[in-house]
């Protein structure tokens, strides 16, 4: 038995079991165990007294978490692209170190989703189509280049930095710890990404022309951001609704694109199918490419273990 | 990237084959070690006697290795001294031990779980349970100040005090300064952000010219 073994245990919580033998402390034996992200704990939720919810709709609750959990998944992804292509080694250091933030947020986020539903974050992650992605848009796209990664990246870690930050006062105890957590990382994410944008606006008249144009390419996936959700405000009485998060968010892209002497893009907004987006499971076609690629090793060993 | 100062201080990263080398690590960081290290370690199981003395000094036994358990990403650190220990109770011969995640896609959870499994059972736990808590948020205002000087004397600089409340918007290389932990001088500068674990950045200084890791405040 090695010191390893145990990691492909099953998830959150792990056990030994007194009455057996050397190895018991493998939790619950290969049977239970997973493949995926390996790591040795079941419930991160264990000591949140999440009877102590109030009457939150827990259908409601889980599509929420589910909302807030595929757009740090699906946007992970994206960003992992990104390793080994990205200019110097501290970016590709930077682009890993959120990627994997974002990772730790979304198996959180979609461990308290499976609570809610009876299932699991691994099951959620890869056995779920398209349409049943619940993520924004915005998150979707590849990156033609840095300027776009750094751009779009402001923009995502501020959205998010100020929705979570009002999560923290959710009324679900599952949700406000994570927001908590989160929040304080991505105010990291975000300072990166100011940091670069603002280099490269203020930067050489190239570098300035192609912020520019990165922004562009975006920016039409933007106003879905803050659509109105009375589910999320409701987590977060009067608070989280991300209508009432634009104000925040505009202050600081407006601070930031100042500095790096950009203007905000006048672009139109990308139309939904008959007023459906992100939210509504209705997706671009680049999802579809991003899941071939995130599920296939799941889906061709369902149950399979590493 | 300075890893000596860091690979001498720890335990080291591999894990020892069992009953190698563990009884340093204990009694190296365990302080009050007012019984022997052998008492336990090696027998069959924890005893059951129904006496508060034994369930006590079990209890005590089971803190100090939980205590002594090292970060595998900060190996000069105790999980005491990262404050991400919570709590450890014993029920019936069985350890619970609870920890807290630093970041939250910190892959050392899984390591650190490990390593308290390990050690628990080397000290002659056979059950032992890791729960993770995630409230209160960590947070390295947690780390101790045991664990501050440790880091220094790793080469690693410390922590500044977190920042709580609203969140301004700062630039990279506008923050505060960090005082180099070799020198001393707050002539440095960030060399990158995000460094080889989440929860550390590279910096550089100016004064003498080495680079050094800082231990992000959140």
């Amino acid at each position: 038995m090695t010191d390893r073994e145990w990691t492909t245990g099953d998830a959150w919580t792990t056990d030994s079991d007194p009455r057996a033998t050397d190895d018991a402390w493998v939790s619950d034996g290969p049977a239970s165990a997973r493949w995926a992200y390996g790591t040795g704990f079941r419930d991160p939720f264990v000591d949140i007294d999440l009877a102590a919810a109030p009457a939150t709709d827990p259908e409601q609750l889980a599509a929420r978490c589910l909302m807030l959990g595929d757009d740090a998944l699906v946007y992970s992804h994206r960003l992992q692209q990104w390793i080994t292509r990205l200019p110097e080694l501290e970016e590709e250091m930077a682009v890993a170190n959120i990627a994997l933030d974002l990772l730790g947020q979304a198996r959180l986020l979609l461990t308290r989703a499976g609570h809610l539903l009876g299932t699991d974050e691994d099951r959620l992650a890869f056995f779920r189509a398209e349409h049943e992605f619940r993520n924004v848009r915005l998150v979707e796209r590849a990156d033609a280049d840095f300027a776009e990664l750094v751009g779009r990246l402001l923009v995502f870690s501020t959205w998010r930095l100020e929705l979570l930050r009002r999560l923290t006062e959710s009324t679900d105890p599952g949700l406000a710890a994570i927001a908590e957590r989160g929040a304080t990382e991505l105010a990291y994410h975000r300072e990166y990404a100011a940091g670069w944008v603002v280099r490269l606006g203020d930067g050489t008249e190239l570098s300035h022309q192609r912020m520019q144009a990165g922004l562009a390419a975006f920016w039409p996936y933007v106003d879905e951001l803050f659509r109105p959700d009375p589910v999320l405000a409701d987590l977060s009485p009067d608070r989280a609704d991300p209508v009432a998060l634009r104000s925040d968010v505009d202050a600081v892209l407006d601070s930031v694109l100042a500095t790096a002497t950009l203007q905000r893009p006048s672009v139109a907004p990308a139309a939904g199918v008959g007023g459906r987006t992100g939210r509504d499971g209705v997706h671009t076609e680049d999802l579809g490419y991003i899941l071939a690629e995130m599920q296939s090793v799941a889906r061709a060993h369902p149950e399979g273990v590493w | 990237m300075t890893a000596d100062p860091v690979a001498r201080a720890g335990v080291g990263p591999e894990a020892p084959p069992a009953g190698a080398g563990v009884d340093t690590a204990t009694s190296a960081v365990v302080g009050p070690a007012d019984e022997p290290a052998a008492v336990l370690a090696g027998a069959a199981g924890p005893p059951t006697g129904p006496a508060e003395a034994d369930a006590s000094a079990l209890l005590d036994r089971a803190r100090q290795v939980a205590a002594s358990v090292t970060d595998p990403e900060l190996p000069a650190l105790t999980l005491a001294d990262l404050g991400v220990l919570r709590d450890v109770t014993v029920q019936d011969g069985h350890v619970h031990v609870t920890i807290t995640p630093t970041w939250l896609g910190c892959p050392a959870l899984p390591e650190i779980s490990g390593d308290l499994h390990r050690r628990l059972r080397e000290a002659g736990f056979a059950g032992v349970t890791v729960h993770v808590a995630l409230t209160p948020a960590w947070t390295s205002d947690a780390i101790t100040a045991e664990g501050r000087r440790k880091l220094a004397d790793a080469g690693i600089a410390p922590p500044r005090p977190a920042r709580r409340g609203p969140v301004p918007l700062g630039w990279p290389g506008r923050r505060d300064r960090v005082a180099c932990p070799r020198c001393g001088s707050a002539d440095t500068t960030v060399l990158a952000p995000f460094g080889a674990t989440l929860c550390r950045a590279l910096y550089r200084c100016r004064a003498c010219g080495e680079p050094f890791e800082y231990v992000k405040d959140i």
